[in-house]
Order: structure tokens, then C-alpha cells, then sequence
């Protein structure tokens, strides 16, 4: 298959997958089958693309023109690459993972929450390919719905507010600011490429640029930039495999990977350097990650707690790319695909932990780690991604960054990746310490690891936070192409 | 200029019945004096039309021998067509005020409301 | 042999089978009848719009009489496009109705219903097809009296006031445009509108002319429920019988905005409505206001018809919008929204009909868990309330988009805001709907529910999958409407081709 049918056909892979597992809803096994089969053909065709762009080809395709002068239109570039190669990478143990959560707790609506999961992933594969503004924002509102009714799988009252909010904030943000900026950019540059160098350079005064600015960054909901971050935390109340990959991979990363796509492709760096008013960027970012760290810190749910340390890892992505800096942009771009390893290792391990010891607060851990080694010795190499710390792959992203930013001489984004690298560190190495070296409560019950598919998700995606660490060079190589024609 | 005012006094008959069946309509609550005021309003057209085509000089529109100057016939045409149109919704109107009286009680439209109120 | 008369018999058709649907008595003869003659009307309205696509209008003379003297058909790309819609829908819904109205309305009443029903289509149809002044007014009678009559055949006693209510404003707004055209007749001295368009060339000055306007419009916006002219709508849509609402929903409010396009700019000309008359500073804020009003109200509303009527003021209140904008990408927008709402809301009405069939409510508290026991009709009901808050993908997102780059290209982004806020409000009703119809458990007496006859979810699933492939396909309706509105823009009538 040429790169330019793949790149067709990937958004298109897990959607009829969507529909073969729904045809298969009676037979769970084989329905199993068919996502991770769906799941494995995805990651392959993805990384077949990759020698191609890897070299500096841009394949592109298009699907179909939507309205006169807009299509569906795909173009692989670096930054989507490595966005689709994660994604559709952690499909694989996240649906390993699905399996066993799913049966331990005996959920209902299995089929719908594959289905869903399928055409979700599909959405994804759409955001990360797409050519032109008008194509992802297609693809980001079908995430949003696809998504919507894995937030509300329970549909037990708690799950419908959640999903109000959800939907409400998300909807909200994409048709009321979002779209505006989308529309205002096609009326003024009467394109809407993803183009090198940007669109907008000498199309609209500066003020209105800096509007627009804000516009896309507020109108981008799944960047959890706050305030518009209160969807993430209420979406905790999914099943656990839903907030591993969606809210830690595909939603979110969609969200910071928009982001930066808007500020290279439709802005440019260029053009973003000498706009004055694009200068409140940085510290929106650099409060987002503060606060939220701090509000993590005050979470005794673990998947809040998890919650809101993606809140504030996102806003690093933002931080770093608003330097402008080709070595920071590089480090913003390697951390969606950081994060994504790390963080989807602890909701992993948050589900083990909820699936064989029915625990959810972070003040009943203490001494688990003699009962879940493993599960434990997995959150612990998340953990120290998320403070950035060697053996773990955080550690190579908030390099890049901190490199970039002295760089830049941007202090004031240097003092806030020092400051939250020790509130990482305060909310979550004693979590692991507790676990470990604290004695558990005596008149708790016994319980034993997870049950295996949900172990062996878990090892993997934590020995995949240490690989990466140790062999960085192929989402780096990605990442320094993005920025290549800046250095 | 009174003159021309007073030359004018078709138009004001028609503004004065056009205002009076408007004002029937709305104030009015009995659903049977609103169609009735609904009539004066239409009539008050039907007298817009009729005058517009009147010629100076012209007879009725009816072919006569000997006759040569005769008023627009085509107001007149129209106004036939829109007094048919005015009679049907007369009828409608009447047969739903029947309808409504058997299922109400009663045709004045405050009370109607109140019978409406609670659900 | 028959092509040059096609297009009297689009509009006599209908009328002529209405009498005979009287005559034979039988309800389900009458519908037999009535389903036959909508898909021929549907086969001629198709005809036309492909003869008129590619070449140059065509007139007809009603009786032979040459106009301007005598009537006169005239069918170009705008009115072949209504004609096609009218006539789409009408084929659809008509195809429901059977298993509809068979449960609404009495039996022994069945037919003079289907005679009502083709009387009101031969009504709408004659709007679309006339280029005759007065003749418009006619069939604008013809179609109104005749919703009066259908509206009232609803099950509630509610039904005949909300029908009498319809009567009394619907009749009031019909002699507003009766007086417009009579001032018309009185400066130009004909009835034929590219004779009267050829005439009032020059005479934008002239008071009685504006006047004339004046009133042509305020009428038009009356029947096509513009606020706050609206007042019969929401009481007429929510008691009238599902089929009816459906059909009135997506096809009478339609058809005036037709008519207010066509006196408008084919007729009086764009610089007597928005230069000499300040239409450009009336119209958009009755029009936000609509958008905004119509939605907040509907978010409020129990009776999901209700809702629906309401979100009707609010997207005419769109359409509106687009007209006043007075440009290509106006509209194009205003014209693109007519056909899209039209499948939606019609799609949406046929829904809750479904509902209403087996459960005789469409109170939200009555709905609640429906989504397990008729998963079809509620899907339809998710998707096209999807099309109303306008999500990519819907027929809905492609009118809010030319909606927003036609304000944005009037430097009116305030209004941009506004069109995309008001969206929003349309998810918040929507989505009360979705959230008690699938999280709600269903209440113990309705385990009997099941889904619609399929002869009522079919039609439903028709309309509500085109307003999605029209969504996505844009080519057709957004190139028909490009070309629609050019040929509204370039002059009026008489001086066009």
C-alpha cells in the first residue's frame, strides 16, 4: 500500500472495526479479537508511514470536498506522526487492559464501550493526519461525541452530571470560541492549510491576531487550559481504561497536540515571535501548571489526584511551545508522546489497584506495595516520568524544555518547571513511599496482584516509559524535524 | 390641500374600518366578535380595491353597447376572488367557534384560558 | 407532450385530487391517492429543476392568456428548489402518515383529512410555482385555511383554539399582503411580477411604493413566524397531529420566506428594501432576537413538541439572518438553511410522532428510557438534534457556516458571536432530551413500548440520513443556492433573463 492509501485509510481502520465489533456484540471473544486485531493493524499502518516521513515526505490524501473550497484533506508532518504512532501504540495495551478490567468488574454495555472506543481511536488517527484546520475540527468534535458515552458508561446519576459537564464545557468551548477563530481564520486568509510557515502572517492586524490567539487557545477545550479544565477531573468517574487512554492519550494529547498545531501551522513561529499580544501565552500555561499541581496536591482520590497532574503535565506542552524556541517546541512536542507513557502506566495501575483491592483514596495505600509489588514498582517508574527524573522518559522531555527555555531566557518559564518539578515530587513519590515502607492496616483484608491482562498492560507500558528513557532517538528525530527550519 | 384631503375620502374609510376591525380583533374576548371584527378588517380591503378602479367618468364594467369609458374591471375580479377567500375563513372560523364551544363550554377567550391554565 | 404543461399540472394535480379523495370516502383509499399524486408532483417538481438548471426559466400561461394580462407560471432555479423540497417532503411524510394518522385522527374523518392535506400541498406548491401577484395571495388563502382545518383535527381540544388562534393571525397577515399587492397594483398597473418588477424600476422614491412594501413584508413575516410575529406557531405545532406538524414544520414557513425573498429583491428590488427602507437595521435584530428567544423558551419547555416549535422561531430566526445580510454568502446561507431545516426539523417532528404513536404523549417526563425501547426513533431524534446545534458532519453546520463567514464577511462579527452562542443554546435543550430518554430508567407501564411501524421509521430515518448526507455532500444544495441567490442579487425580475 503507497503511504498516500494509508494515510487514507488509517482514520478509516478502527471505524470499520467500530462496526465489526458491534456486529460481533454476541460473542465477546471474538469481539475482543476484533479490537485488538483492529488495534495491531492500526499501529502498523501508522508506523509503515514512518520511513517515508522520517526522510521529509509529507504524504498526503483526501478523502472527499465538504463545502466548496474545504475538504477532508490529510498531510502527514512530523508532530502527527508522532501523535497517531503513540496513539495508535497504546490501543494495543490499553485494550489488554480493557479486557481484564472489563470482566473483573463484570461491566455492562461492553459492546457500546468498544464500539465507541474504536471509533474514538478512529477520530484520533483523523486529528493526527489532518491537512488543513477544517478536517481536524471535524474529527475533534466526533471525539468529543464518541467519547461522551464512555464518560457516561455507568449511567448511574454521578456519570450523567459528569458527562453534562463534559459535554458542556467541550461543546461549548469548540462551537463558541473554537469555530469562531476557525471561521474568522478561513474569512481572512481565505485558506485553512496547515501550511510551514503559517496563514495568518500579515492577513489580520496584531490585536486581532492576539484575539485569535486566544480564541484558538480557550476554543481548544481538550488542552485542559485552565479554567477551561474542569471537563478532565469530572471525566474520572469513567471506567478506568477509558480515563488511561483517552484522558491521558488521545483526548487530551489531541487537545495540546491542536495547540501546537495551530500556533506552528496556522500562526508560525515567526509570526507568534513578534506578536506582543500573544505574550499573556507563557503564563496562562505557567499558572495552569502551578495551580493545578496544587490542587493536586490536595486530592485524596487517586484519579483525581492523576487528574489533575495531567491538567498541569498539558500545560507544560503549552508552556514550552509559547517559548518559541526550536530545542523548547522540540521538547513540547516529545513530551505529548512522554506524558502519554506515563501517565496511561498510573491509571493502569490506579485500575489494578481499584480492581484488586477495591481502593481509591491515596490515604489507604499504605504498605500495598508488599501485596502489588509489581502494580506498585509500575507506579513508581510513572511517577518519576511525571517529576522527571532518569530511569523514566519524563526526564529527556523537561530537558529539552529547561534547555530551551534558558535559551530563550525565559526565567519565569524556568522557575515554574523547577517549582512543579517538586510539587510533582511532593504528591507523588510518598505515594510510593507509603506504599513500600509503610506498614499496611492490619484489619484490612488480603488481597493479591490484578489479574493478568491488566498485569501485563501494566508492565508494558511502565517498561515503555524506561525504553523510551534509553532509546529516545525516534520521537526525538520527530520532534527536531517539526522545528528543523527554525534552527 | 383640504380639498385634496377631502378627495381622498375613500382612503379614510378604508383606515378608519381597517382600524376599527383591528381593534374588534384584539380587544374584543369573545371569539365570535373576533371574527366579526376579522370581517370589518377585510371589508375595509375589499373597499381599498373597489375604489382604486374606479374611473372617472366610467360606468359599471359590464359590457353595453354604446357605452365606452367603463371602470377597472380587474379590482373588481379580485375582490370577488378575496370575498370568496373572506367566506371560507368566515365559515372556518364560525364551525371552530362551534367545535370550541362543545368541547369548552364557552366561547370568551378569558375563560377559555382558564380552563387551560393548570395543565 | 406533456412537458410543456408540466409546470400547471404541478399545482393542479393536487388540486384536483382533493375533491376526489372527498368523493371516495375511504381513509385508506384517500391516502392511496394522496401518496400517488405527491410522488408524481415529486417526479414533475424534480423535472422542472432539471430543465431550469441548465436553461432558461420557464413561463407558462394559465388558460392560454398571455401575461401580463393573464396569469402566468413562472418556474426559475429559486422556486424549483422550493418546489422540489415542498414536494420531497411531502412524499415522505405522506408515506408516514398512513400508520400516523390512522392513530390520531377519527376514522370517519380520515379522508376529508387527506382532502385537507393535498389542498394545502396544492397551496404551497402554487406559491412556489405562481409569478402572478395575487395569485400568490390565493394560494396563500388556499394553503393557510386549509392548515387551519388540519391543525384543528389534532386529539387535544387545545388544537382548535391553537387553530382559531392560527385563523384569526394567519388571516390578519394574509390582508396585510392583500393591501401590499393592491398599493403594488395601484402605482404599476399590473399583476404579473416581472411586469410589476419592469415597472417599479425608477420609482424606488415613490411613498405608496413603500408602503406597499411595507405591508407585503410585515404580512410575510406574520405566516413565516418571524419575532415576534410568531405567537400561533409554538401552540399550532404542539397540538396539531404529529403528521401534520411535521409537514407544516418543514414546508409552510418555507415557502413564505419564499415569498418574502421574491417580492424582495425579484420584485421591489434590493435598494427599496434595505436603502429606502431600513430592512438592513430591522431585520437582524428580530432575527437575534428569534434565534435567541425561541431558544432559551424551548429550553424550558415539558412537551417536546413544544420544544421543537420554539427551536423552529430560533432557526428561522437564522434564515432571517442570512436574508438580511443582503449578500451572496447571506443569501446562500439563508437559502442553504431553508432546505437543511426543512430535513431536519422534518426528520425530528416525524420522530416524535413515532413516539406519540406508541406512547400518545410527548411529555419529557413520559420519554423517559425510551432510548432502550425504541432505539431507531430516539437515534433519529440525537441525530437531527445534532443537526440543530449544527456539529460538522450535519446539514445544520453547513448553514451556521456560511451564516458566520457572510456576518464576518459584513464586518458584523458581533453577529458572528451571537449565531455561534446561540447554538449552544440549542445543546442544552437538546441534550435534556437525550439525557432522560437514555439514563432514565423507563417507567414499569411502558414495558409494552416497542419501536415504530416501519412505514413510520423509514420515513423518519430518510429524512433525518439526508439532512447527514447532505451534510456532507454540499455540492448540490449549497451550488443550487449559490446559484439562486446570484440570480436574486443581479436585478429584479424584469430586467434578468
Amino acid at each position: 500500500m503507497s503511504p498516500e492509501t494509508t494515510v487514507a485509510a488509517a482514520p478509516l481502520l478502527p471505524l470499520v472495526g467500530a462496526v465489526l465489533i458491534w456486529l460481533a456484540g454476541r460473542r465477546p471473544n471474538l469481539r475482543e479479537g476484533v479490537t485488538l486485531v483492529t488495534a495491531g493493524l492500526l499501529f502498523l499502518a501508522v508506523a509503515s508511514l514512518l520511513p517515508t516521513v522520517l526522510a521529509g515526505g509529507r504524504p498526503a490524501a483526501v478523502w472527499l470536498e465538504l463545502l466548496p473550497g474545504l475538504a477532508i484533506a490529510f498531510r502527514v508532518e512530523p508532530l502527527g506522526m508522532l501523535f497517531a504512532l503513540v496513539a495508535s501504540l497504546l490501543w494495543i495495551p490499553n485494550s489488554v487492559y480493557s479486557i481484564g478490567y472489563m470482566r473483573a468488574h463484570r461491566e455492562a454495555h461492553q459492546t457500546r464501550f468498544y464500539v465507541c472506543f474504536a471509533v474514538a481511536l478512529g477520530s484520533t488517527m483523523g486529528i493526527a493526519f489532518a491537512g488543513n484546520m477544517f478536517t481536524l475540527f471535524v474529527f475533534y468534535e466526533a471525539l468529543t461525541l464518541s467519547t461522551y458515552p464512555l464518560v457516561t458508561h455507568s449511567g448511574k446519576p454521578d456519570a450523567v452530571r459528569a458527562g453534562r459537564t463534559y459535554l458542556g464545557i467541550l461543546l461549548s468551548t469548540s462551537i463558541g470560541l473554537q469555530l469562531l477563530a476557525i471561521l474568522s481564520t478561513w474569512w481572512a486568509s481565505g485558506t485553512l492549510d496547515f501550511v510551514d510557515d503559517g496563514i495568518l502572517a500579515g492577513t489580520v492586524g496584531d490585536g486581532t491576531m492576539g484575539l485569535l490567539l486566544a480564541l484558538y487557545v480557550f476554543g481548544i477545550g481538550k488542552a485542559a487550559l485552565m479554567p477551561i479544565h474542569r471537563w478532565l477531573p469530572a471525566a474520572m468517574v469513567a471506567p478506568v481504561p477509558v480515563s488511561a487512554l483517552l484522558h491521558a492519550v488521545a483526548v487530551v494529547k489531541a487537545g495540546v497536540f491542536t495547540v501546537l498545531k495551530v500556533m506552528i501551522y496556522v500562526f508560525g513561529i515567526d509570526t507568534l515571535r513578534e506578536l506582543a499580544e500573544g505574550a499573556w501565552l507563557p503564563y496562562v500555561a505557567g499558572a495552569t501548571v502551578i495551580l493545578a499541581s496544587l490542587i493536586a496536591l490536595r486530592q485524596d482520590n487517586l484519579k483525581l489526584r492523576l487528574a489533575y497532574s495531567t491538567v498541569s503535565q498539558l500545560a507544560y506542552v503549552v508552556l514550552a511551545a509559547a517559548v518559541l524556541n526550536p530545542l523548547a517546541i522540540a521538547g513540547a512536542a516529545f513530551h505529548i508522546a512522554a506524558h502519554a507513557f506515563g501517565k496511561i502506566t498510573l491509571f493502569f495501575a490506579a485500575g489494578a489497584i481499584y480492581t484488586a483491592a477495591h481502593k481509591t483514596a491515596v490515604s489507604e495505600l499504605a504498605g500495598i506495595g508488599r501485596r502489588m509489588p509489581w502494580t506498585m514498582a509500575a507506579f513508581a517508574i510513572g511517577s518519576l516520568s511525571m517529576v522527571g527524573v532518569p530511569p523514566a522518559v519524563g526526564f529527556v522531555s523537561k530537558w529539552y524544555m529547561l534547555r530551551g527555555a534558558v535559551e530563550a531566557g525565559q526565567l519565569f518559564v524556568v522557575a515554574v518547571i523547577v517549582l512543579s518539578t517538586l510539587l510533582n515530587a511532593a504528591y507523588f513519590l510518598p505515594i510510593v513511599y507509603d506504599a513500600f515502607f509503610k506498614p499496611p492496616n492490619p484489619a484490612e483484608s488480603t488481597h493479591g496482584e490484578a489479574p493478568l491482562p491488566i498485569l501485563l498492560a501494566l508492565v508494558a507500558s511502565a517498561a515503555g516509559t524506561v525504553l523510551l528513557f534509553g532509546f529516545p532517538d525516534l520521537p526525538l528525530d520527530l520532534a527536531r524535524q517539526l522545528t528543523a527550519r527554525l534552527e | 390641500m383640504i380639498g385634496d384631503a377631502l378627495g381622498l375620502y375613500n382612503y379614510w374609510i378604508v383606515i378608519v374600518l381597517m382600524m376599527v376591525g383591528f381593534y374588534v380583533v384584539i380587544s374584543r374576548g369573545n371569539l365570535v366578535k373576533k371574527i366579526v371584527g376579522l370581517n370589518i378588517f377585510q371589508t375595509s380591503v375589499f373597499v381599498l380595491y373597489i375604489s382604486m378602479g374606479w374611473v372617472e367618468g366610467g360606468t359599471a364594467p359590464i359590457l353595453a353597447p354604446g357605452v365606452e369609458l367603463y371602470s377597472n374591471p380587474l379590482p373588481h375580479v379580485l375582490i370577488l376572488t378575496a370575498i370568496v377567500v373572506g367566506v371560507a375563513t368566515t365559515a372556518l372560523g364560525l364551525a371552530l367557534v362551534v367545535r370550541i364551544r362543545e368541547a369548552y363550554g364557552t366561547i370568551e377567550e378569558d375563560e377559555i384560558h382558564r380552563q387551560d391554565e393548570p395543565t | 407532450m406533456i412537458t410543456p404543461h408540466l409546470p400547471v399540472l404541478q399545482v393542479v394535480l393536487p388540486l384536483l385530487a382533493a375533491p376526489v379523495c372527498v368523493l371516495l370516502r375511504n381513509g385508506r383509499l384517500a391516502w392511496l391517492l394522496a401518496l400517488v399524486v405527491g410522488w408524481v408532483s415529486l417526479l414533475i417538481a424534480v423535472l422542472l429543476l432539471v430543465r431550469v438548471l441548465d436553461g432558461p426559466p420557464l413561463s407558462y400561461a394559465i388558460g392560454g392568456w398571455a401575461p401580463p394580462w393573464g396569469i402566468e407560471y413562472r418556474i426559475d432555479r429559486l422556486n424549483a428548489f422550493l418546489l422540489v423540497i415542498v414536494a420531497t417532503i411531502d412524499a415522505v411524510v405522506l408515506v408516514y402518515a398512513r400508520a400516523s394518522v390512522e392513530r390520531e385522527i377519527d376514522p370517519d374523518r380520515v379522508y376529508l383529512f387527506y382532502a385537507a392535506f393535498l389542498l394545502c400541498f396544492t397551496g404551497l406548491l402554487g406559491i412556489a410555482a405562481t409569478g402572478d401577484a395575487f395569485n400568490l395571495f390565493v394560494f396563500l388563502e388556499i394553503s393557510s385555511l386549509s392548515s387551519y382545518a388540519l391543525i384543528a383535527m389534532g386529539r387535544d381540544r387545545r388544537a382548535l383554539t391553537a387553530a382559531y388562534q392560527y385563523l384569526i393571525m394567519g388571516t390578519i397577515g394574509a390582508t396585510f399582503i392583500l393591501i401590499g399587492v393592491g398599493l403594488a397594483y395601484m402605482v404599476t398597473g399590473t399583476l404579473n411580477m416581472a411586469d410589476m418588477a419592469d415597472r417599479l424600476v425608477g420609482l424606488t422614491g415613490n411613498r405608496t411604493v413603500r408602503v406597499a412594501f411595507a405591508f407585503l413584508t410585515v404580512g410575510l413575516s406574520l405566516k413565516l413566524a418571524l419575532f415576534p410575529l410568531h405567537l400561533w406557531l409554538p401552540n399550532a405545532y404542539a397540538y396539531a397531529p404529529s403528521t401534520v406538524t411535521a409537514f407544516l414544520a418543514a414546508t409552510a414557513t418555507k415557502v413564505s420566506v419564499y415569498a418574502l425573498l421574491r417580492f424582495t429583491f425579484s420584485i421591489f428590488g434590493a435598494d427599496v428594501a434595505f436603502e429606502v427602507l431600513p430592512l438592513d437595521l430591522i431585520l437582524p435584530p428580530l432575527a437575534i432576537l428569534a434565534m435567541f428567544v425561541g431558544s432559551l423558551v424551548a429550553i424550558f419547555q415539558d412537551d417536546v413538541k413544544r420544544m421543537l416549535a420554539y427551536s423552529s422561531v430560533a432557526q428561522i430566526g437564522y434564515i432571517v439572518l442570512g436574508i438580511s445580510f443582503a449578500s451572496l454568502d447571506g443569501l446562500t446561507a439563508g437559502i442553504v438553511h431553508l432546505f437543511n431545516h426543512a430535513l431536519t426539523k422534518g426528520g425530528l417532528f416525524l420522530a416524535l410522532g413515532c413516539v406519540f404513536y406508541r406512547l400518545g404523549s410527548v411529555r419529557l417526563k413520559d420519554m423517559r428510557g425510551l432510548g432502550q425501547r425504541m432505539p431507531l426513533a430516539m437515534a433519529a431524534f440525537v441525530v437531527g438534534g445534532l443537526g440543530l446545534i449544527g456539529v460538522p458532519l450535519t446539514a445544520g453546520f453547513v448553514s451556521k457556516w456560511y451564516l458566520v463567514v457572510a456576518a464576518l464577511g459584513n464586518g458584523w462579527w458581533p453577529v458572528a458571536v451571537l449565531v455561534l452562542a446561540s447554538s449552544l443554546l440549542a445543546l442544552v435543550y437538546v441534550w435534556r432530551v437525550v439525557e432522560v430518554v437514555y439514563f432514565q430508567p423507563a417507567p414499569r407501564e411502558h414495558s409494552e413500548v416497542r419501536e415504530a411501524p416501519l412505514s413510520m421509521v423509514l420515513p423518519t430515518w430518510l429524512l433525518i440520513g439526508a439532512s447527514v448526507y447532505f451534510g456532507v455532500d454540499t455540492s448540490v444544495t449549497v451550488g443550487v443556492a449559490r446559484s439562486a441567490a446570484a440570480f436574486l442579487l443581479q436585478a429584479p425580475l424584469g430586467a434578468g433573463p
